[in-house]
């Protein structure tokens, strides 16, 4: 599992950055490593186009795994780089960001923009299978989710612009619903497909979603 | 006041729906001008809803323009651009205008449109808004509460009779048909072969279905339609027909083979009716209908 992200166009960092001249970089060593959207490169990368943009960079450093609680030693370690700067630009996810925020009284800027959970299919290819919807209906989909694989999320089978097995939104993209439809006749499981799915519950759980695992 | 519209689909007649699109904007005078043309030669008119996600003037509107001129309306619906909700206040206002035929429709994408950066809502499906059309004429909303004043629709939904695969497209038909579906207007068909193979499966159930007639104007657009339409195919006679006239004859080569498409649907009683399909040429609607010798 990756959380997937995509960095911002620098015109939008730098806009939020307008105001604060000292910038200590901060990266992960999971996600965005792998992604190669904030790992050392990418950081080192960043110092650069900052100091380009006549930024003094009191540091960087890349956590382990910036949305856990070992952030906060990682925080301390770094304090006095970190005392220098005026703004923390995180090369995270929104979760590393947020994670960050609750350690320091400085603004954390996020370079990145979150995109969504994603599986790896195959070396380099991360694909969205989960909305985390609350209410999942794999067992009746042969495991293909229309939530996230349907542009439009139907559950009641496939629209009208389904086209030899593709999308309309786009020709090279997969039809969610004939995915399901082959997969399940394979099973010999084409009965499920006849089920009537009633409208979603949005709320399944209320936002904003909490819950407390004693 | 029961729809005209499902009167004249239960009287074994043979059924003629075309369809007038809201302008962009507000000068509502071309599209007043295709409902007084047609609405005297057709049993109901549909009003499209924003047509390929294109932002419009509201298919309501063109259906409280067709009323105020004595036609009858068919409401499209689509679930794009409305969550429950709004689907349901909007039937409501519909019903009290008069308004008695709606195709529930799930709609087209909002990323081929002109608003690409919209949200799409999709909050219902087809299926469900055919539901929920027939629990709210049993008094109910989908809160679950009382109505204090019901509804009345003949509904309708569409299904492609050549989508490839076709199996999923025929259980989504079941659905909407389990759902409450009425009618059916198909998506355009040209290969009469095979829509008779079709009908001969629609035909064990209990809905009426109109087959959709496209106008070809061109080879040039019955090419495309069959190479970017989903579930549109032309057979390449029919656009070698189109090809073997001159440029100025081809719209009336295309009126002549909708007409003609038309009159072996009748004649040889494959559906119930036709929905027709002009596409920005609605005023040749009349001459296609006359082709056919309707």
């Amino acid at each position: 599992m990756k959380l997937m992200t995509r960095q911002k166009p620098l015109d939008e960092i730098k806009e939020q950055l307008a105001n604060l001249d000292r910038v200590f970089i901060i990266g992960c060593g999971t996600c965005t490593t792998m992604t190669k959207t904030g790992g050392t490169d990418q950081v080192l990368e960043m110092k650069d186009r900052l100091q380009a943009l006549n930024k003094w960079v009191s540091g960087w450093t890349v956590i382990p795994i910036a949305c856990d609680e070992m952030t906060a030693a990682a925080m301390k370690e770094n304090g006095r780089a970190i005392e220098n700067a005026n703004c923390i630009l995180a090369m995270t996810c929104a979760l590393g960001v947020h994670r960050m925020s609750l350690y320091l009284n400085h603004p954390v800027i996020p370079a990145l923009d979150t995109l969504f959970i994603a599986v790896e299919d195959s070396p380099g290819n991360f694909r969205e299978v989960c909305a985390q919807c609350g209410q999942c209906v794999l067992g009746e989909t042969a495991d293909i989710c229309p939530i996230t694989t349907c542009h439009k999320g139907l559950l009641n089978g496939p629209c009208g612009g389904t086209n030899n097995g593709k999308c309309e939104v786009d020709k090279e993209r997969d039809c969610a619903w004939t995915l399901i439809y082959e997969r399940l006749k394979a099973q010999g499981r084409l009965d499920l497909m006849r089920k009537y799915h009633p409208p979603r519950n949005f709320h399944a759980v209320p936002r904003p979603r909490v819950l407390r695992v004693l | 006041m029961v729809s005209r519209f499902k009167e004249a689909l239960n009287s074994g007649k043979f059924v003629v729906t075309s369809e007038v699109a809201p302008p962009k904007g507000t000068n509502l005078e071309k599209m007043l001008h295709h409902i007084e043309l047609l609405k005297d030669k057709v049993d109901a008119l549909n009003a499209t809803d924003h047509q390929s996600s294109v932002m419009r003037f509201p298919s309501l509107g063109g259906c409280l323009a067709i009323k105020e001129l004595g036609g009858e309306p068919i409401l499209q619906m689509t679930c794009r651009d409305r969550n429950r909700l709004a689907l349901q206040a909007d039937l409501l206002l519909a019903y009290t205008r008069g308004i008695r035929n709606v195709l529930c429709l799930t709609g087209d994408a909002i990323p081929v449109g002109d608003h690409k950066e919209a949200g799409g809502i999709f909050d219902l499906d087809s299926v469900q808004l055919l539901r929920a059309i027939r629990l709210m004429e049993s008094g109910q909303d989908m809160g679950g509460n009382r109505l204090d004043g019901t509804v009345e629709f003949c509904g309708g939904a569409i299904v492609t009779p050549e989508a490839r695969p076709i199996e999923p497209q025929l259980i989504k038909f079941e659905k909407k048909v389990e759902a409450g579906a009425e009618f059916f207007q198909t998506q355009a068909i040209y290969d009469l072969d095979n829509f008779g193979k079709f009908m001969r499966y629609a035909r064990q159930f209990p809905v009426k279905v109109l087959a959709g007639i496209v106008l070809l104007s061109s080879p040039r657009m019955a090419k495309y339609m069959t190479e970017n339409v989903p579930g549109i195919f032309v057979p390449q006679y029919l656009i070698d027909e189109l090809a073997s006239v001159p440029k100025d004859k081809m719209l009336a080569k295309g009126i002549e083979i909708a007409g003609r498409m038309i009159a072996a649907l009748k004649r040889d009683a494959i559906c119930d009716g036709v929905h027709v399909m002009a596409i920005g040429r609605e005023e040749v609607v009349p001459n296609i209908l006359a082709t056919a010798g309707l």
